[in-house]
């Protein structure tokens, strides 16, 4: 082969005709193209809201019409589901007769209280790491493991040491969410940038001024996020201390109900346990995006 | 007639510990920088300048030598110099002006002063208007105004700027070198300026000191004896090239020696 040659050779290849046999050159020709699929952009059409809203309230009157056309006919057992119309009669004298009110207060009470010891002391935790590597390497596993702990399994221990008061339910709200916003809270903390601590050194500033003026607002969008998740965890802490020791409550008094086949009970209190939760949900929320507005991040 | 030294480094070297040896980061560096003046530093990433400025601010503890602010030894301690790093770390919750109060703050002088203080310097260096804005609102440029301004609103002689226009576009970044420069004339700051660009440092400074790497040390200290106010086109004059070229001969020779080495 000559040099020539070796030159033509790399032409072709650089032209990028392949396969092509000596003499013959390949076109590229659109006989040779596959056959192009064209569609339209699929495009979805929102519904207005009205719509929305009218579609979910007729699901929920079909679900009730049909419970109640059911257990009438006998096609469900009337004793073990209960129907709509006997829950009703029973909400009624839930309120009237029954003492509903001291129930709503003492769960609301109990997730209230849990809920602002356990965010507000495991953020502090959580922050504190940021002080001292070595005591943050030193509690990094009593952390973890408290968090992959099944603390409900602890409560009947709880009970025991708080009693059956108002205390126990509060501890159990309490250790659910204290973890959530520790972890979450050093998160924040790790996530601080190294040159904005740079910066405020730079500035001269103490230990104590980069605590204050840059780990606490820059960490407080991470606390705000939890607020949420902690709001459901605290109910769910108080719901199950009522479960296994308690005189008040809608958790006692659904596992009353329960207990003495009073199931249209069952429903009235978890249908009213479920408004309860919305509503301190729906607060929370609205907490939330006012902080965030106040934090302006 | 000599301004007095304001700065000096005396042999300041660092040298870490790693698992293969000792790395020397910097060798022995010497430099004396007289009060008022504009001096760069260029070299290839690598070459130790921002081991350097983080030693000169005290925020890292030289392994030798001492560096010397006002003839008074001010090795590892913090708050002497102004220092910008390369991003402009604004922090997002404060908005313009109470970000560029923060050293004053820190410093401990009263909100109300230091706002007082600063709030004609940010509408006479370009900032008007944007004074209670918070810095997301702000462009790149703005941002970096306004993290010098913090920079000088600290009050230190001299003040360390780390690549402080490094990710403008082009056309920003010229203005603000000029920006910089009419900041520089009102306050008489001793400026140590590091970037990248030679041109920017030549068209800047008093001096460009060329660094190179393994270990990291100036090779070259260049004066620039042109005189100031500088109009853009200086960069065209055969007294600017020549620097220049100087300079790019002392980064190419460190970068080749440097391929050397590794082949």
């Amino acid at each position: 082969m000559t040099i020539q040659d070796t030159i033509k050779g790399t032409i072709r290849a650089a032209s990028g005709i392949a396969g092509a046999s000596d003499g013959a050159r390949a076109e590229p020709t659109l006989t040779l193209r596959p056959a192009r699929k064209i569609r339209r952009l699929p495009v979805q059409k929102d519904w207005p809201l009205w719509a929305l809203i009218a579609t979910q309230i007729g699901i929920l009157v079909i679900i009730i019409a049909l419970w109640q056309v059911a257990a009438d006919r006998g096609w469900i057992d009337g004793f073990f589901w209960s129907k709509p119309s006997a829950i009703w009669q029973t909400l009624i004298t839930f309120f009237t007769d029954g003492d509903a009110f001291t129930d709503i207060g003492f769960t609301f009470r109990s997730t209230i209280i849990g809920f602002l010891i356990g965010t507000s002391v495991g953020s502090m935790l959580g922050l504190s790491f940021w002080w001292s590597r070595n005591y943050a390497a030193i509690a990094q596993p009593f952390v973890i493991c408290f968090e992959s702990l099944p603390k409900l399994a602890l409560a009947p221990l709880v009970i025991l040491v708080f009693g059956m008061g108002l205390a126990s339910k509060v501890a159990i709200a309490t250790a659910l969410t204290l973890v959530v916003s520790t972890l979450t809270a050093y998160a924040g903390v790790k996530a601080v940038d190294p040159d904005q601590e740079r910066l405020f050194y730079s500035l001269g500033a103490s230990r104590l001024q980069v605590f204050r003026k840059l780990i606490v607002p820059f960490c407080l969008p991470w606390i705000i996020s939890v607020l949420r998740v902690n709001i459901g965890l605290a109910l769910t802490g108080a719901i199950v201390g009522e479960f296994i020791a308690s005189q008040h409550g809608l958790g006692r008094q659904i596992l009353y109900a329960g207990q003495t086949y009073d199931i249209a009970l069952v429903w009235v209190a978890v249908l009213v346990l479920s408004t309860l939760a919305v509503v301190m949900y729906v607060t929370v929320s609205w907490i939330e995006s006012a902080l965030r507005k106040g934090v302006r991040q | 007639m000599l301004q007095p030294v304001k700065l000096r480094l005396e042999d300041v070297s660092m040298t870490f510990k790693t698992p293969r040896g000792v790395f020397e980061a910097l060798a022995p560096v010497t430099l004396a920088i007289r009060q008022g003046r504009f001096v760069s530093l260029i070299g290839p990433s690598g070459c130790g300048k921002s081991t350097l400025f983080n030693v000169i601010a005290g925020l890292l503890e030289p392994s030798g030598g001492r560096v010397v602010i006002d003839s008074v030894d001010a090795t590892g301690t913090i708050g002497r110099v102004g220092y910008m790093l390369q991003k402009d770390l604004l922090l997002p919750w404060r908005t313009v002006l109470d970000n560029v109060i923060l050293g004053m703050e820190i410093q401990g002088v009263p909100l109300q002063a230091a706002r007082d203080r600063a709030l004609p310097l940010l509408r006479r260096y370009g900032l008007a208007g944007f004074e209670h804005l918070y810095p997301s609102a702000l462009s790149g440029g703005m941002r970096q105004r306004a993290a010098l301004l913090r920079t000088l609103m600290f009050d230190t002689d001299v003040i360390l700027l780390d690549e402080p226009f490094g990710a403008l576009d082009a056309q920003t970044k010229l203005q603000m070198q000029e920006w910089l420069l009419q900041l520089w004339s009102d306050f008489g700051k001793t400026v140590v300026f590091v970037t990248h660009d030679v041109e920017e440092a030549i068209y800047l400074s008093d001096e460009v000191n060329v660094m190179a790497t393994r270990p990291g040390r100036i090779v070259e200290s260049i004066p620039v004896p042109i005189a100031r106010p500088r109009p853009r086109s200086v960069t065209l004059t055969p007294e600017f090239i020549a620097i220049k070229e100087r300079c790019l001969q002392l980064l190419t020779a460190a970068h080749d020696s440097h391929v050397d080495e590794a082949a």
